[in-house]
């Protein structure tokens, strides 16, 4: 079991309140993300879950019980720090080993969930080495052993792969995933990168200073972003947004077009451009096109490989049943 | 050209360091060479530096007249005692102050240090006193407390100092693993602590073992380390330089015998935090 209910939940440093009163509910079970840019309190947020940190106001609740005054050793959840937080002076093997001695369990199942925590983790051939004869990823695995073997109510990561390199961390990536479908236990997962949020979450949740800005499935938050900055922050390459007359055309203050929903034609079209940059990776070609009126630069995806150079005249056509409308406070008009 | 000038004002650097530490060295090279004279050479004038009759009798007669091995007990009971408990006083009290500080941490700590400032002198009849209420005077168990006492805002500090370097998020890992605040300090701060507790206990060993003003003055005989030792033989009836030596030579030597085999943990201790 591992639902987790935040109701009215509130922390403020001194006079600074980093996160104004704030619900949220995470159903058993789920892959929840917390994103958003750096200091928008989602680490804040998962430390008050986890009891690193007190609330200044509310109520956290664990499974239906009032957690909120209980210290994080009470509270049966497990944590994965982005500094990994190993105990340098233990090999692998006591490391993992070190939350099931805090429980008091019989050394006989300890060594049993080692060897399969280690299995599973392939880190049996490291189990009676230092933290620091490790590499990053091995060190991330035992972070994720000794947090598995507690079998805790929740798992909480706090950006769990920005120390690690771009290969290996989407291999991490894809093995967090795994370990999700496998154990079936609540996850909740802090990231700034917006990519890790949609391949891995169930559900998002977008934070922005402190304030959830919006909750739900990465579709969701892709096909209807409720407001400017969540549909700015998902998806990659980034919304055009396009002010002026031609959104006034839509009766809109704003209007975005995502980079893959908009055709590129070297004939005719609703807008007119000069390429700037064109970025060939082969299986896509991003160009970011200049002089297109309300909006500049403003990028296209297109699928596969097409010639097209700095200095050339393009048209743009939007697809418009993917057009998002948004009014003079950023709010989406439906 | 570059190079020799480089190895030149390396050979300076040498050649200064050696001199300024000789002269550190020297009063107690001096002590050593004037318990092997005899009294009359001792107070020779000129002195002599190394050409002298070398003798063993000052220790012969400093053995024959005091019982070494029970100020040296004293000494070890004292000094061991004081440090042990001031550790795991100030253990805990470094934990909060590196971990949890608050508004008034670094006040609390400057005060605490502000009471090394006091002179001793000061505050000796009000603890005089004190003792004779509690029974305490000549007794090892005052003298543990007093020496812990005064030490305690030294041990704070260095473990405060160590502490601080050590990452919080691990002491956090631990508490999320489900360790008590006991168990956090004990299974992951101090196994990882272990250098700088080291060089801090042995620090206060040697400060404790040192330490003459209150150890003379709260002791008789009962409890009296080695500093009442060395005091000793200052006496009135006359100044015997050769046998006050042999008795220093004999009250430092384990102190500096330990101190030379842990120059590394000592050096680390003292310069911790000001080089990296």
């Amino acid at each position: 079991m591992g639902r987790i209910q935040l109701k009215q939940v509130k922390k403020s440093f001194g006079d600074v309140t980093v996160i104004p009163p704030l619900d949220l509910t995470i159903e058993d079970g789920e892959f929840t993300v917390f994103v958003g840019p750096s200091g928008c309190g989602k680490s804040t947020l998962l430390r008050l879950i986890a009891g690193l940190e007190d609330t200044t106001d509310g109520v956290i609740e664990i499974d239906g019980k009032d957690a909120t005054m209980l210290p994080p050793a009470k509270r049966s959840l497990a944590m994965v720090f982005q500094s990994y937080a190993l105990y340098p002076h233990m090999s692998v093997r006591k490391n993992i080993a070190f939350p099931m001695k805090m429980a008091g369990m019989d050394k006989a199942e300890q060594d049993k969930r080692i060897a399969s925590a280690a299995k599973a983790l392939n880190l049996t051939d490291y189990l009676d080495r230092r933290p620091g004869q490790l590499s990053g990823g091995q060190r991330q695995r035992v972070a994720i052993g000794r947090a598995i073997v507690r079998e805790p109510a929740a798992f909480l990561f706090d950006e769990p792969l920005s120390n690690l390199d771009a290969a290996l961390r989407v291999g991490m990536r894809m093995e967090i995933s795994e370990l999700h479908k496998k154990l079936d236990t609540t996850m909740i997962y802090v990231t700034h990168d917006q990519v890790e949020a949609m391949t891995m979450a169930d559900k998002i949740v977008v934070l922005h200073a402190g304030v959830i800005e919006q909750v739900g499935s990465p579709l969701e938050l892709y096909r209807n972003p409720r407001n400017k900055f969540v549909a700015g922050f998902i998806g990659s390459p980034r919304m055009n947004f396009i002010e002026g007359p031609e959104a006034a055309k839509h009766d809109a203050q704003t209007i975005g077009i995502r980079p893959e929903h908009i055709e590129v034609s070297t004939t005719e079209g609703l807008w007119q451009g000069r390429v700037g940059v064109a970025e060939h990776l082969g299986s896509d070609t991003f160009i970011h096109v200049h002089g297109v009126p309300g909006c500049d630069p403003m990028t296209v995806r297109v699928g596969g490989e097409i010639p097209v150079h700095h200095g050339d005249t393009v048209f743009l056509n939007p697809n418009l049943d993917h057009l998002h409308r948004f009014d003079a406070k950023g709010l989406r008009i439906q | 050209m570059a190079r020799a000038v480089k190895t030149q004002r390396k050979a300076i650097n040498t050649a200064l360091a050696w001199a300024v530490g000789l002269l550190i060295f020297f009063p107690i090279l001096w002590t050593i060479l004037t318990s092997f004279k005899t009294e009359a050479q001792a107070i020779s004038d000129p002195p002599v530096f190394l050409f002298f009759d070398w003798t063993l009798e000052n220790y012969a007669v400093v053995q024959e007249r005091s019982n070494y091995m029970r100020f040296l007990w004293n000494s070890v009971i004292i000094a061991g005692g004081s440090t042990i408990l001031g550790t795991i006083i100030a253990i805990p009290a470094a934990w909060s102050m590196a971990f949890v500080p608050s508004k008034r941490t670094k006040d609390i700590l400057l005060w605490m240090l502000s009471t090394k400032m006091l002179p001793a002198v000061g505050v000796l009849y009000p603890i005089y006193l004190l003792f004779i209420k509690l029974g305490w005077l000549d007794s090892r168990v005052g003298l543990i407390i007093v020496l812990m006492l005064i030490n305690l805002p030294i041990i704070v500090w260095m473990l405060y100092t160590y502490f601080r370097e050590i990452p919080g998020e691990i002491l956090e890992a631990a508490r999320m693993d489900g360790a008590s605040l006991r168990e956090e300090i004990l299974y992951v701060l101090t196994p990882m602590a272990v250098p700088g507790i080291a060089s801090t206990i042995l620090l206060n060993i040697i400060l404790a073992w040192n330490e003459p003003f209150w150890t003379l003055n709260l002791t008789a005989a009962k409890a009296a380390p080695l500093t009442a030792f060395i005091a000793s033989y200052s006496s009135p009836e006359g100044l015997f330089y050769a046998k006050l030596s042999a008795a220093s030579v004999m009250a430092i030597a384990p102190i500096l015998i330990m101190g030379w085999f842990s120059q590394k943990q000592l050096v680390r201790g003292l310069t911790f935090g000001a080089v990296k």
